[in-house]
């Protein structure tokens, strides 16, 4: 083997997945500075950062679901059920801490159901969150039919649009960076975040090395469900509105966004750094392209597209190296069976 | 040496063996359904209703065949909606760009446009190696996406397209709709398919293990291709059907039907994890939820409920699925212990 192969193959080792993204990150703001002047002011990027707070929410607890080798697709059903609630608990006159606390409860429980369904009868995830999908967006258009509550008081909707003091950054964006650390600590330096990537790599080896699978697996759906209730609050106090059909089809921008922060499809891989990259370049690349006036259902293309190459692109890059690895195997055993006595010798 | 245990016996000739099956189960579901709703509203049964039973059955029954042969493969296609979508709103402006165009050459453009569409998904879940869940996922975004931006805000309506194909819709032969002999022509179709020809079995040998399916000289990889190229030329067949019925069609032709005709599939007893199930079956899961949605509306119950109860159907399926799957094991283990 020649010196030179091996310091490219070291070379495309330590250039890991988050150094692409935060490469293209750059990139994407570069562009977009070249492509409109108003992309880098404080207004637009306080509008940026608001327009994916609820995905960015969802992405978190999503994204160690994913590395446990599971998928939760009811995220945004569940945001939608959330608002739902809220909205009606609000018409129905509850005071404000008891309706929000009760949405965050009832978020619990939906991501305890997916995760009881999962873990005690076995289910696969996929097929139990496609349920849940429908019956946690069946509830909410039960709750509210038709009908939409707006008539939030102006603190919520201070809340929900408000900036922080003296910065561009949205008020419910300050509750992403608080979990995005939250998140960060628990994957990377607990052993809770250990036992996630243990379960993802090899679930019967996590079992055998004591790790409750069960408990562990339930305890992410709930923490899904919890969050993705907080972010349809954060979705009904930016809109000051609550529908039944609020976020519908979130969850593939969330998704999209986990697999393009480089958690693979295999789980037991991943970082939360890379999600919040590939969440931070997904809202860019929808802002350049919203203040290029490029129509929403384009913005769907991309975000669909995006998600289908986060996974592809992977996949041809292993598949070519791996037909290189054996391109070079066959040349090797070409030379030896030239010379029949290395060879014998070599296999000796 | 003692005697061994007693087998159980698990059926005796082809009479007890459908009594045990799931179709029949949902026959019997299926009639409780229907004595109860009629005794609730005698009109349930009226000819009329019965019609628009089947007519309203027939679409998503059709999707159900596509999506059985995916899900009998342990994979998943989400993306059939939005190419309903396309390939509804793609017949009615031939019949606007072409006028005097025969039925048949637009149902025959309609299926070709749904089978490249579901290439598309081949190409990606048998060669790009990405989980069919993903694939799907994105190309139902992507396809209805490009469906919103290509029909901008216009819309098909019924006086654009010929009464000669808007009867394919509507009018019945010996009694019975032609979309539901067109599904029945399909059904009978996949279900020799399914059961007689080595396609079909394969189909059946890569869901139950995909790895000894491999192992036996299938080729998966193509199998899968094949499977996905299936559901969508079936999915573009149902979008031309899908005008005939309709009359109008703008871009959100179809939207979240895929929820439906997944529900209904595994309902019908194709299990979510592949290799278990016919099309029959899958086929009497749809009518069974047609059914069903009839009987709430009857009920005079809101239509909001509509969703929650699919959901709740599929999520007490697949966990039916499980325990029947459970059972079975236990009852094979039972069966081997005098080895």
């Amino acid at each position: 083997m020649s010196q030179t192969q091996t310091s490219t193959r070291r070379l495309a080792r330590r250039v890991g997945w988050e150094t692409i993204l935060a490469i293209l990150l750059v990139v994407a703001i570069v562009a977009g500075n070249f492509l409109n002047k108003d992309f880098l002011t404080t207004e637009n990027w306080a509008n940026l950062l608001a327009n994916f707070t609820e995905i960015a929410l969802m992405a978190l607890p999503l994204s160690l679901i994913v590395i446990t080798n599971e998928i939760d697709l009811s995220v945004a059903s569940i945001l939608g059920l959330s608002s739902s609630l809220l909205g009606a608990l609000w018409q129905y006159k509850m005071a404000m801490p008891l309706a929000l606390a009760t949405c965050l409860v009832v978020g619990a429980l939906c991501g305890w159901l997916n995760g009881f369904l999962i873990v005690r009868f076995r289910l696969p995830s996929l097929a139990v969150t496609i349920g849940t999908l429908a019956l946690f967006r069946g509830f909410a258009y039960i709750i509210l039919g038709d009908k939409a509550i707006a008539d939030y008081p102006p603190e919520c909707a201070d809340f929900g649009i408000g900036v922080v003091a003296n910065t561009f950054i949205p008020r419910p964006f300050v509750l992403f960076i608080v979990l995005a650390v939250v998140f960060w600590v628990l994957l990377h330096h607990t052993t809770v975040g250990r036992s996630i990537y243990a379960v993802g790599g090899n679930a019967t080896t996590a079992r055998f090395s004591g790790i409750n699978l069960n408990r562990l697996k339930i305890l992410l759906y709930v923490a899904s469900g919890v969050i993705s209730a907080l972010a349809g609050i954060v979705y009904t106090f930016r809109f000051s509105s609550s529908r039944a059909d609020n976020g519908i089809g979130f969850e593939l921008s969330a998704i999209a966004a986990v697999f393009l922060g480089g958690v693979t499809v295999q789980g037991g891989k991943g970082t939360i750094t890379g999600v919040v990259l590939s969440l931070l370049l997904i809202g860019i690349v929808n802002n350049v392209l919203t203040l290029e006036d490029v129509a929403n259902e384009i913005l769907r293309i991309v975000t669909g597209s995006l998600l289908i190459a986060s996974i592809l692109v992977p996949n041809v890059i292993a598949s070519a190296r791996e037909r290189w690895r054996v391109a070079r195997q066959l040349k090797e055993v070409e030379k030896l069976s030239a010379a029949p006595v290395a060879s014998q010798q070599h296999f000796i | 040496m003692t005697k061994p245990a007693k087998i159980p016996v698990l059926g005796r000739g082809w009479i007890n063996a459908w009594f045990r099956s799931r179709e029949a189960s949902l026959v019997l579901l299926i009639a409780v359904l229907a004595v109860v709703t009629t005794a609730l509203n005698p009109r349930f049964l009226s000819p009329q209703s019965l019609k628009d039973l089947m007519l309203n059955v027939s679409i998503i029954a059709l999707l159900v065949l596509g999506q059985t042969v995916i899900i009998l493969m342990r994979q998943i296609d989400l993306s059939i909606s939005s190419t309903v979508g396309i390939t509804a709103f793609l017949s009615g402006t031939l019949f606007i760009d072409h006028p005097g165009i025969s039925s048949l050459a637009v149902i025959a453009v309609a299926i070709l446009c749904g089978l490249l569409l579901g290439a598309v998904n081949a190409a990606l879940v048998a060669w790009g190696k990405i989980p069919a869940l993903i694939t799907t996922l994105g190309t139902l975004y992507i396809f209805r996406g490009a469906n919103y931006a290509w029909v901008h805000g216009r819309q098909v309506s019924a006086a654009n397209v010929p009464g000669s194909f808007l009867a394919i819709g509507t009018s019945t032969f010996a009694g019975v709709p032609i979309l539901t002999w067109i599904v029945l022509i399909l059904l009978v179709v996949f279900s020799i398919g399914l059961r007689q020809y080595r396609a079909g079995r394969e189909y059946y040998a890569i869901g139950s293990n995909p790895n000894a399916a491999v192992l036996a000289g299938i080729n998966v990889s193509r199998r899968i291709a094949t499977g996905f190229i299936i559901s969508g030329a079936i999915a573009g067949l149902a979008g031309a059907l899908w005008l005939a019925r309709f009359g109008t069609v703008d871009a959100t032709a179809g939207e979240g039907i895929e929820l439906t005709v997944i529900t209904s599939t595994v309902v019908g007893g194709v299990a979510i994890t592949g290799g278990v199930g016919t099309a029959t079956g899958a086929v009497l899961g749809a009518l069974l939820l047609s059914v069903f949605s009839s009987t709430l509306v009857f009920l005079r119950a809101p239509a909001f409920w509509q969703q929650a109860f699919q959901g709740a159907m599929l999520l007490v399926a697949i966990a039916a699925d499980a325990y029947l799957a459970y059972r079975h094991a236990l009852r094979l283990r039972i069966k081997w212990r005098h080895v």
